[in-house]
């Protein structure tokens, strides 16, 4: 070792692992006191927020359970959702009878994945309401899909019935260009906002193609609130 | 005995080529388009031109003022500006809109980089970009030429109140009796309709009632006026629709039904108006003339795939903008050899070096050498 | 004024006038430029650096002469850190809607150059009573500069101001002005006002301050 390092006063080893340990065990009551103290407040604000949008959706809803649908039919949602299964919600009225089920789908846009929350109801088999949960699209251009009425009639029953095998929709759900809506399973596009309306039509597409067979032939487990 | 000598620095030649009678030549052959863009759209076009115009010489006046810049209104440059941003904007384009397009431009695009000669953009089309991502419906919302009483009254959008939003054109056209579609332009209509207009009409521009521009054709003859008298360099528009034309071709040879014809991609949208007009802006384009060449070359091919890849419909805008961004450094790679370096300096020991024009670009008939009274006193070689 | 409170006050004024972080130092670009989309983000972005800012310079005062130099920066990070957890709770417990609004900028909180420079710069050498004084003024002239940017924005982007409209239903809204560019613009312009107002001042020594985020 050379003079000028000996000459260098430095900190013992045990002094500085004593110093980070001090900082640490502190800094992780800090954290911990915070977490535990807005753990209510947070868990009641997110379900209040997953409720909001799964009442905008399914008019009719009181209360929601949460389930997924997988291989093995449905069961209520319980830990993490497991590979190949879908979660969606379970929405009940005032007296517990179903009224609905609301379901996550997501598909490109002009930006960004337009990923919304819509409302199926197994009585008319159809979409009954769309609710945006998250996009990045063209503000006065694309973000007209929450505002439009229009473009929000499209969805008061929009028809997604299952084929005749339950293996899929009997139609395919497409946006088509504004003014040429012919079918009850065809979404009329906002003029100007085609790329964003087709990215609605095929989020809706997708998720009812992958959850709707699924779900249909046991929906009669899920028919009142257990 | 005593000489006079007069030491003087380059350049030695000088032509009576000013800024100022270059920018006069240019609004003087800008005038029979707007002619025509106010013959096609009829008040609404005047005032537009107007109002972006002033909007453009205002703020010229106030950044020559205040600032450091160079330049003022009076070189006529800030004119071109205001011209060129109305005629890229729909005709009944808020005219307040219109305004706040002329002061981005001028006081974004050009005061900030220090005036005339400094900027890095073309000045109309930054206006332009920020508008169009400022106020996308507006600049999307065309209306139809040769309206019949488009004389007498405005086009309803045009005389929205300054920060509010513009009427709807939808109700005015209807009453009309032309349909929806006649409002969209004929990129828009290709684009998100397959609709195809005839490169016959579009060239024109006369045939009913169609969302377009000024007329192609005659924005190529006062092209060809300027490029003549070599005010704008001729490789440039040439490289522009060269290149934008053979890519088009190409894409249609390969898929015909879904890319459209070569001419539709030429004649339609700004693609004429900016090959000749922008992307020839002195400051932002190259002075080599291969560096021309590659220049107008990048700017067609990324008009082409931006009009067929993007969300957008019309991408010269963003191609000439791009081009301007990248003049720097193909300025960089395509600098000629020096006079008697590298290889000439062999082959040509003996041979005779005349001053082809392709040597300089932009040059002018009538440059004269300084008089020859100047070399009078020729101080004498020592040996 | 007492000369303890004059200093005090010119302590605070730092932050806030002279080395204003965002218009002067130039520093913490990332959320100023992220989140100023309105004026309650922009507020509320604002509160949360400056209450990481206060506390944790506070606590690395307190420790100031504890803490060996070879880890001080890791035991900055981790005081920073803490703080930042803190607030993510704290607005996550407040209202989601906001919390989604200023998305991973709350997190990346951490890494705000402003703190973990105060932390070094000051703090380090400061008794805690300025250490919080001087961090309180950063802190304000954090929150003023993200709330110049985000009033500007929100009143051109959208026509209103703390979500009040100011024009009614018919204003046209400029979209660039809550698009990533229109932060860049209004910046850019709030960067002009200020070297404007610097170099009309008689007699003016222009900070020349070269650090950057």
């Amino acid at each position: 070792m050379n003079t000028q390092a000996m000459e260098i006063q430095a900190t013992p080893t045990a002094a500085m692992i004593r110093t980070l340990g001090i900082v640490s065990t502190v800094c992780g009551l800090i954290i911990v006191g915070a977490f535990q103290g807005t753990y209510t407040a947070v868990q009641e604000n997110k379900r209040l927020a997953t409720e909001r949008t799964v009442f905008k959706v399914i008019p009719a809803a009181k209360s929601i359970v949460e389930y997924q649908a997988g291989a093995g039919g449905i069961q209520p949602v319980a830990g993490e959702v497991p590979a190949g299964a879908l979660k969606f919600y379970a929405a009940y009225d005032g007296s517990g009878r179903l009224a609905g089920i609301a379901a996550e789908g997501g598909a490109k846009g002009y930006a960004d994945t337009v990923r919304i929350l819509y409302g199926y109801t197994p009585d008319c088999r159809c979409v009954v309401g769309i609710g945006v949960i998250s996009m990045r699209e063209t503000p006065g251009i694309g973000d007209k899909i929450v505002t439009d009425k229009d473009f929000l009639a499209n969805f008061v029953s929009l028809d997604v019935q299952l084929n005749a095998e339950l293996s899929g929709l009997a139609h395919e759900v497409k946006a088509v260009k504004h003014g040429t809506k012919t079918k009850a399973w065809e979404v009329d596009a906002i003029a100007g906002a085609t790329i964003t309306s087709r990215a609605v039509g095929r989020a809706i597409n997708d998720s009812a193609q992958a959850l709707l067979p699924k779900l249909v032939p046991h929906i009669d487990k899920i028919r009142s609130k257990s | 005995m005593t000489a006079t000598i007069e030491i003087r620095t380059a350049p030695h030649i000088r032509g009576p080529r000013t800024v100022e009678r270059i920018m006069r030549q240019v609004v003087l052959s800008l005038a029979p388009i707007c002619a025509f863009f106010v013959y096609q759209y009829g008040l609404s076009a005047a005032a537009s031109l107007l109002a972006v115009t002033l909007a453009c010489l205002g703020t010229e006046r106030l950044f020559a003022r205040t600032g450091s810049q160079s330049g003022d209104i009076s070189d006529w440059s800030a004119t071109i500006t205001g011209i060129l941003l109305a005629l890229s904007l729909p005709p009944g384009f808020p005219l307040w809109m219109g305004a706040v397009a002329g002061f981005v431009a001028v006081a974004l695009g050009k005061a900030l980089f220090g005036g005339i000669g400094f900027n890095v953009f073309n000045p109309a089309l930054v206006g332009r970009a920020f508008v169009q991502a400022a106020f996308p419906v507006s600049i999307a919302a065309y209306t139809p030429s040769f309206l019949p009483g488009r004389f007498t009254e405005f086009i309803p959008s045009s005389l929205a109140w300054p920060l509010m939003m513009p009427a709807d054109n939808a109700a005015w056209l209807h009453a009309m009796h032309l349909d929806a579609l006649a409002g969209a332009t004929p990129l828009a209509k290709w684009k998100f309709d397959g609709v195809l207009a005839g490169a016959g009409e579009l060239l024109t521009s006369l045939s009913g009632h169609m969302a377009v521009g000024p007329s192609p054709l005659l924005i190529l003859v006062c092209g060809a006026y300027l490029a003549l008298r070599r005010y704008l360099d001729w490789r440039i528009p040439a490289a522009i629709l060269g290149s934008a034309g053979l890519t088009a071709w190409i894409l249609f040879g390969f898929d015909a039904v879904r890319y459209p014809n070569p001419f539709f991609m030429l004649f339609s949208g700004g693609l004429i108006l900016g090959a000749v007009y922008m992307a020839t802006d002195m400051a932002t384009s190259p002075v080599t003339p291969r560096g021309m060449w590659v220049y107008g070359a990048l700017i067609g091919l990324l008009t082409v795939v931006i009009r067929y890849y993007s969300g957008l419909p019309e991408g010269v805008m963003y191609a000439i903008l791009i081009g301007n961004a990248a003049t720097p450094l193909i300025e960089r790679i395509t600098q000629p050899t020096p006079f008697g370096v590298g290889e000439a300096r062999k082959a040509r020991r003996a041979g005779t070096y005349p001053l082809h024009p392709s040597y300089i670009s932009r040059e002018e008939a009538g440059a004269s050498a300084p008089k020859k009274r100047i070399f009078r006193n020729k101080p004498k070689r020592t040996p | 004024m007492t000369p303890a409170q004059a200093k005090n006050w010119d302590e605070f004024m730092e932050g806030i006038w002279r080395q204003n972080p965002v218009f002067v130092m130039v520093l913490g670009m990332c959320p100023t430029l992220a989140v100023t989309v309105s004026a309650v983000n922009a507020l509320s972005m604002g509160l949360a650096t400056t209450f990481v800012l206060i506390a944790s310079c506070f606590l690395v005062s307190v420790m100031r002469n504890v803490i060996p130099k070879e880890v001080r920066i890791a035991t900055y990070i981790v005081i920073i850190a803490t703080f930042v957890t803190v607030v993510d709770y704290v607005i996550q417990a407040v209202s989601l809607a906001l919390y989604d609004a200023l998305g991973a900028f709350i997190q990346l909180i951490v890494v705000n150059c402003i703190i973990l420079g105060r932390a070094e710069a000051h703090a380090s050498r400061a008794a805690p009573v300025p250490a919080m004084i001087n961090a309180t003024g950063m802190g304000a002239g954090f929150t003023i500069g993200l709330l110049a940017l985000g009033v500007v924005r929100e009143i051109l982007g959208a026509g209103t101001l703390f979500g009040i409209s100011l024009f009614g239903a018919s204003f046209q809204p400029w979209v660039i002005m809550v698009l990533p560019p229109g932060g860049f613009f209004v910046l850019g312009a709030w960067l002009l006002v200020f070297a404007w107002w610097e170099r009309r001042k008689p007699g003016a020594d222009v900070a020349e301050v070269t650090q950057h985020a």
